[in-house]
């Protein structure tokens, strides 16, 4: 593979990780597609969210995290001691289950993270730019122009959800996870969701994590299936809805479990 | 046969008729107690609630009792407010000006504050975000025991400790002055800070560190860009109650502040607190009398600043609530 843009994002390679004594996903090997939208699917306590939170190392800050194996982003394995965790995180952005925006104005959330990794001060100009930028990217710009001041807790969850996903924008991420990113949103806050992962398709590596099955099926062009830590079977969305190979990821997608 | 079975039938229709006209009464008797019951700890549960109301208010009008004659027919307001001639008991020209009071009152608590904020607000801030669990617990069991010790032994380790290291370091001829007083106060002050602040850390949701995490933030920068304007209502509250409680200390202060009216200078220079001049003259006053009077309107006045404190305090807390 001589292409100047790397064919896949993430690979990681016998991957496992341990709660304490509990060993949540066992020997994970695989590759995610750049510029794919890829979904992450399995029973709850599958391992994963997990999975998910080991890409930019959120899952470490509860101390009894042990991991063992290899994640390359990017071709740089995100294990070595020279990576920086505030580089690696800048480039792979998180969106969570339920909203998050920081309890500050609309517009201080979106430049939040080129505060945190500016050296020196910011010009006003470029943070306009930068917050018109990536309210347009995600459809916010025309609701929210006049109000870029107010408050973003105080939002409606669609709103406040497509915020988060504008707020990593600025920081030109190569990836972007996103942890049941509809869960708390309504069938409209789900399809608005849905539409705006398929127009940032292409330009980031986006990963998803769902429950919804229907979902998965509908939004993404790789489906993972996951069960008790290990991965089961990882193929186009098609091949894996339509014709499964393993048969337990024929019943769960059967809806004999989970 | 016929008529043994419809007789047996009807005993049985009796027997359960019977039964159930007993329980309803026995299950009615006791409903009837636990009603008794019920609303006689319902009461019992709003005296308790009400008691907290009569009591301040009991204390506030003893108070004013006691110095309302002297309060309302006789003394100077303006005289008692702003002038710093405090000699209540002169034979020839009684005088009763507490600005002194006033001032070595607030020179004191500033000057605690000042040390006390820096201190209780960061401590607040490492047990909360920065150590572990274990370290975590130790900690806060240590902070509660220097809430615990009673302000007679603050006094004590005034006169005792810091008294000789005031005159050593700073080379002052004195070691008990504003200094001293303040140093004691923030002592007493920052267990309460912390705790006060701690909790209004923990009640920053932890998706608000997740996201900032998530975007690349070190912890440093979680902490005063989240964290510190997402919890700052808790926070100022927390330094409110601490300044109420430092407002409101006599005791150590009595014994540390070198006991002079006067209006310092500098912070080595000794003052003496409304408190303090409450505690060491009552005692003396005879009862009635125009001095004891007036050290009850004093009472009044720290009475009127802890409750204006407290009631910001609240005020800011009930701020966090409503958003």
């Amino acid at each position: 593979m001589t292409d100047a843009a790397p064919a896949l994002s993430i690979e990681t390679q016998d991957l496992s990780l341990w709660y304490g004594k509990f060993q949540a996903l066992k020997n994970v090997s695989m590759g995610i597609k750049n510029g794919l939208i890829t979904s992450l699917i399995g029973p709850s306590g599958c391992g994963k969210t997990t999975l998910l939170r080991c890409f930019n190392r959120v899952n470490e800050r509860y101390g009894y995290v042990t991991t063992k194996g290899e994640i390359r982003i990017l071709q740089k394995n995100i294990y070595d001691p020279d990576i920086s965790l505030i580089e690696l995180r800048k480039s792979v952005g998180m969106v969570f289950q339920r909203p998050n925006p920081l309890p500050l104005s609309i517009y201080e959330n979106i430049v939040f993270g080129l505060r945190i990794h500016a050296e020196g001060k910011l010009g006003k100009g470029h943070t306009d730019e930068v917050v018109e930028k990536s309210l347009r990217e995600v459809g916010l710009w025309d609701d929210l122009k006049d109000r870029l001041k107010g408050r973003a807790t105080g939002l409606q969850l669609e709103q406040q959800q497509k915020l988060c996903i504008a707020r990593l924008l600025p920081l030109k991420p190569e990836v972007i996870l996103m942890d049941e990113p509809c869960s708390a949103l309504d069938v409209e806050g789900t399809r608005a969701i849905e539409e705006l992962m398929w127009e940032l398709r292409g330009r980031y590596t986006i990963l998803i994590v769902t429950h919804n099955m229907a979902q998965a099926r509908r939004s993404s062009d790789e489906s993972i299936f996951m069960l008790m830590g290990e991965l089961i079977e990882h193929s186009r969305t098609e091949d894996l809805f339509l014709n499964p190979v393993d048969p337990r990821t024929a019943e769960y997608i059967e809806g004999r479990y989970g | 046969m016929g008529d043994g079975a419809i007789d047996l039938a009807a005993a049985a229709a009796e027997r359960r008729q019977r039964a159930s006209v007993v329980a309803r009464g026995a299950a009615s008797r006791r409903r009837r107690w636990e009603l008794v019951g019920e609303s006689a700890l319902e009461w019992l549960i709003r005296l308790c609630g009400v008691s907290a109301i009569v009591f301040v208010f009991g204390i506030f009008f003893f108070v004013l009792r006691e110095g309302a004659g002297f309060l309302f027919h006789g003394l100077n307001l303006r005289q008692f407010l702003f002038s710093t001639e405090w000699y209540p008991t002169s034979q020839s020209n009684v005088r009763y000006g507490v600005l002194a009071l006033i001032v070595g009152t607030f020179s004191v608590t500033t000057l605690a504050m000042l040390i006390a904020v820096p201190f209780g607000l960061g401590a607040a801030v490492f047990v909360s975000e920065f150590c572990s669990r274990r370290m975590r617990e130790g900690l806060k069991i240590v902070i509660e025991l220097l809430a615990a010790i009673p302000s007679v032994v603050w006094g004590f380790i005034g006169l005792g400790v810091l008294n000789p290291l005031i005159q050593k370091v700073f080379r002052v001829p004195v070691g008990l002055n504003v200094l001293n007083g303040a140093l004691l106060l923030a002592l007493m002050s920052v267990p309460i800070m912390v705790s006060i602040g701690e909790d209004a850390l923990k009640a920053v949701p932890d998706s608000y560190r997740e996201a900032a995490l998530a975007l690349g933030a070190t912890r440093w920068q979680i902490v005063y860009r989240v964290l510190l304007p997402a919890a700052k209502n808790g926070l100022l509250a927390a330094v409110l109650l601490g300044v109420g409680r430092a407002v409101g200390e006599t005791m150590a202060v009595l014994m540390a502040t070198g006991h002079a009216v006067n209006i310092p200078h500098s912070p080595f220079d000794p003052v003496r607190t409304l408190t303090a001049t409450i505690a060491a003259e009552l005692g003396e006053a005879a009862a009635g009398s125009q001095h004891y009077q007036v050290l009850f309107i004093i009472g009044i006045l720290l009475f009127s600043i802890t409750f204006v404190v407290n009631f910001t305090a609240d005020l800011v807390v009930k701020g966090i609530r409503k958003r």
